[in-house]
């Protein structure tokens, strides 16, 4: 795994104004803004699906579980197409993404844990946080990020029933 | 971890062997004396063994080797495939497949099990393979036969490898050389089959070889494990050598001694008393040295090229490219529609009659025979006789109906609790079949038949028939209804469906628990399926599972809402009504519409699914059923049919109840489809709670 490495490579992407910082070699393809079907009652994460090359993904904005305002998408916005791991399952996800920057290696020594507190952030959705430039990249948990509203939505969906029922 | 491929090859076709040897040991139940059926047994056991060893399995190639050698003397028809027998040979094979699942774990229990199976062969001597099994076979007058093979002083074996051994890179003279490892042995070439010069092809192995083995023991085993690999297609006998003086031995035996070696090859298999029988396939000494190379050809080639054996995997990985491509396909289809370009019209709808054959054939490749699960349910009703005591006839038809592999795996677990079910609850004990004058032993019936687009698969049984007045107290007593609460026959049917619920007075160790059936249900609901019971207070019951032919590809009616489309399975649609103007304001809140005298409720879906805004001033109902329930759906517009490609929705989705996959339309966006059943079923406890307010 890339932790046990002397560097990360990773795809930078910004949301609002700040860089974020996914694997590389999770990211499957970066699309253009295409068109997106809403899945009534979806948590607002994933509040959308994406046709990719005859597939049905779902689509996930970061900036919900950062507290991000969400503008309306521009000529920048694009689609990150990358694996991620819910509950342990591999799935193909897209994430959306103010603007796609680069592919750069961000030095293992670099990258301090989260700190606990004077975050904006929830600490667990936070891996780390890496230097460059001396600028800051956040490297997002992209597993605890996408499993909590999977085991919400299964809570969700047994309450769905309860009301049902 | 080091899993290798040929490790699992052997496993796939060692489960399909077992498989192949409990069905064929349950037939033999039935049909003791059916020799077909004994040596198709001993092949699959024997199949095992061999590459068994050869993969390294050696605990199951021991433990095959002598649960073969007990089963021998079934073949040989010293004793009989009595019950007991078959039932720790059943034993025997779950133990097989106990060792090929967990090669390293220590696993106990087969020393047992070969005791117990030595012990049902008729008064067997303990120990069986130890002494020398006779290799004669039934033609042979036994006890000639056993005389002779007593005073064997050796065996002669005469072989001939197949024609195209040495181009698959067989040396005979290794395989002389294993054979001098089992004793010591005397080669002689036998040239008789060596065609003319100018026919002769260098690279066809015309040679044979007899060779006198100098041991005691019968060397078939041994000598099968010499020719694993070749002895489908090769000519072998094996004889055992008459005592120097050939007068003592019986007199076929001594015939066969003084034939000359050529002539006997050659001749047709009609006399053949020494014929070593093991492997089924014994290939025929045919008219010998003109064999043609295409016959024999097509004859190796004919099992292979029946069948091939694909991983799932690649197959789902096929239909999601084919659904791709008649996505694509619409695609274009859309815009060659709108194009003036006659050449871009003439490919399109070229590309669209391929593509729907393609997809045809792909969801083909996927169908599976039903066949494929019912032979494991004959096992259980086996056990489940056993264990009960009671007496049951288990009769299946409908084997050759298809249905979507998917379909099919996930139909066992629910078969399982249905047939336990019948025959637990459903069938009498026999005491009480004969009371109620009927035959002490029950019945219980697994079908399959097509019916339009769906498949009925029924367990019927000629039991007790469910007993209302049970279910009810038993219901009632759980709080799943009320006292008072009037049920339809129907409604109390499928209470035997609701979580939590059993009637059993005492739990048995395979029903009475109250788990079982609501997974049924579940399942069933999960593969769009429906549950139908019918019940004859005496007589029997009769549950009907209906279930779509594919999950892949369904026809669809496409529907907008606000400024989403979505899809209804067709088959779920009854009828489509306009939704009458003013209808709100009559109902008093209560959403109800009348459909030729029946009140059907409906839903809202803009309400459903949380979306702002007015309707469309003329809004539509769709009325879909799902199993006795009926639901009208309030849409904005109807679109059309259209062929729907099913998608699973991802983890992140799969807890959302309205639906129940996705699909892409023909112009590349995502439509999500309506889960029906769901939808039903919220609007039948909105009846509910309306009438039961009304009321």
């Amino acid at each position: 795994m890339s932790e046990n490495q002397d560097v990360m490579t990773a795809l930078t992407i910004r949301l609002e104004d700040e860089l974020f910082a996914v694997e590389a070699s999770r990211v499957r393809e970066i699309l253009d803004l295409v068109p997106i079907t809403e899945v009534p009652s979806a948590p607002s994460f994933v509040g959308g699906l994406i046709n990719v090359r005859g597939r049905v993904v779902p689509l996930a904005d970061l900036r919900v579980m950062f507290g991000m305002e969400r503008p309306e998408p521009d000529e920048d916005t694009r689609i990150v197409v990358m694996e991620v791991d819910i509950d342990g399952e591999p799935t193909i996800a897209g994430i959306l993404a103010d603007k796609v920057h680069d592919v750069t290696d961000i030095e293992a020594a670099s990258i301090e844990e989260a700190p606990k507190v004077g975050m904006r952030w929830r600490p667990e959705f936070v891996k780390g946080i890496g230097k460059r430039n001396g600028g800051f990249i956040i490297i997002p948990d992209m597993e605890k990020i996408f499993e909590t509203p999977a085991g919400r939505s299964q809570a969700g969906a047994a309450s769905e029933e309860r009301a049902a029922s | 971890m080091n899993i290798s491929d040929p490790t699992e090859t052997f496993r796939q076709e060692a489960r399909e062997l077992l498989d192949q040897l409990e069905a064929g040991l349950l037939d033999l139940e039935q049909d003791p004396s059916n020799a077909d059926l004994i040596n198709s047994t001993f092949r699959a056991l024997h199949t095992i063994k061999g590459s068994g060893a050869m993969f390294g399995f050696t605990a199951v190639a021991e433990f095959v080797h002598d649960f073969e050698t007990a089963f021998d003397r079934v073949r040989k028809g010293e004793s009989e495939a009595n019950a007991a027998l078959i039932g720790v040979a059943l034993d025997a094979k779950d133990h097989i497949h106990l060792l090929i699942e967990n090669p390293d774990a220590p696993i106990d229990g087969g020393a047992a099990i070969l005791m117990a199976l030595r012990a049902s062969l008729d008064g067997g001597t303990s120990g069986a393979h130890a002494e020398p099994a006779p290799v004669e076979p039934a033609v042979a007058a036994p006890a000639a036969a056993s005389t002779a093979t007593s005073q064997a002083k050796g065996w002669r074996l005469t072989f001939y490898l197949p024609a195209d051994a040495l181009i698959y890179g067989t040396n005979p003279e290794l395989l002389l050389a294993e054979l001098a490892q089992i004793g010591p042995t005397n080669v002689l070439a036998l040239t008789d089959r060596i065609p003319d010069l100018e026919v002769m092809d260098p690279e066809v192995s015309y040679l044979g070889w007899q060779v006198d083995l100098a041991v005691a023991d019968d060397p078939t085993a041994a000598i099968d494990d010499v020719f694993l690999f070749l002895r489908d297609n090769m000519d072998l006998t094996l004889v055992p050598l008459a005592a120097e003086a050939p007068s003592g031995a019986g007199v076929e035996i001594s015939l066969e001694d003084v034939m000359p070696e050529a002539p006997f090859v050659a001749e047709p298999p009609a006399p053949a008393p020494a014929v070593a029988s093991e492997v089924a396939p014994v290939a025929k000494p045919a008219p010998v040295a003109k064999k043609t190379k295409p016959a024999e050809k097509a004859e190796a080639d004919k099992p292979q090229a029946t069948s091939l054996r694909v991983p799932a995997e690649r197959l789902d990985e096929l239909m999601d490219r084919v659904g791709e491509l008649v996505i694509a396909q619409a695609r274009l289809s859309q815009i060659a529609a709108s194009s003036s370009d006659a050449g871009l019209k003439t490919i399109a709808e070229e590309l669209e009659r391929l593509s729907s054959g393609l997809r045809d054939t792909t969801m083909g490749i996927r169908m599976v025979p039903i066949g494929t699960i019912f032979s494991r349910f004959r096992r259980l009703v086996h056990d489940l006789s056993n264990e009960l005591g009671k007496q049951i006839e288990f009769i299946t038809t409908g084997e050759e109906t298809e249905l979507d592999k998917t379909v099919i795996e996930r139909l066992a677990d629910p078969l399982v609790h249905l047939i336990r079910n019948s025959v637990d609850h459903g069938l009498e004990s026999a005491e009480k079949r004969v009371a109620a004058g009927k035959d002490p032993k029950g019945t219980v019936r697994l079908s399959a038949v097509y019916s339009g687009a769906e498949v009925a698969i029924s367990v019927i049984d000629d039991g007790a028939g469910l007993n209302h007045e049970r279910i009810r107290a038993k219901a009632e007593e759980n709080g799943l209804i009320l006292p008072e609460a009037k049920l339809t026959e129907q409604e109390l049917n499928h209470l035997i469906f609701a979580p939590g619920f059993s009637t059993a007075k005492e739990v048995t160790a395979l029903s009475g628990r109250g788990v079982g059936m609501d997974v049924v249900k579940r399942t069933i609901d999960g593969l769009r399926g429906t549950i139908d019971v019918a019940t004859t207070p005496g007589k029997g019951s009769v549950f009907t599972l209906r279930l779509p032919l594919t999950l892949a590809i369904i026809d669809g009616m496409l529907i907008r809402v606000g400024g989403g489309r979505y899809t209804i399975p067709l088959a779920a649609v009854e009828e489509c009504v306009e939704l009458p103007a003013g209808v709100e304001a009559n109902a008093k809140g209560r959403n109800f519409l009348d459909i030729r005298g029946s009140l059907v409720p409906y839903l809202r879906l803009r309400e459903v699914f949380g979306l702002k805004g007015q309707g469309d001033e003329h809004e539509k109902v769709v009325i879909v059923s799902s199993g006795e329930g009926r639901v009208g759906l309030v849409v904005d517009q109807i679109i059309g049919n259209n062929q729907t490609v099913i998608k699973q929705l991802s983890k992140l989705h799969s807890g959302i109840k309205s639906f129940s996959g996705a699909t892409i339309l023909g112009d590349g966006t995502v439509a999500l489809i309506l889960d029906t059943a769901h939808l039903v079923a919220s609007g039948q406890s909105y009846v509910e709670r309306n009438l039961g307010r009304a009321a």
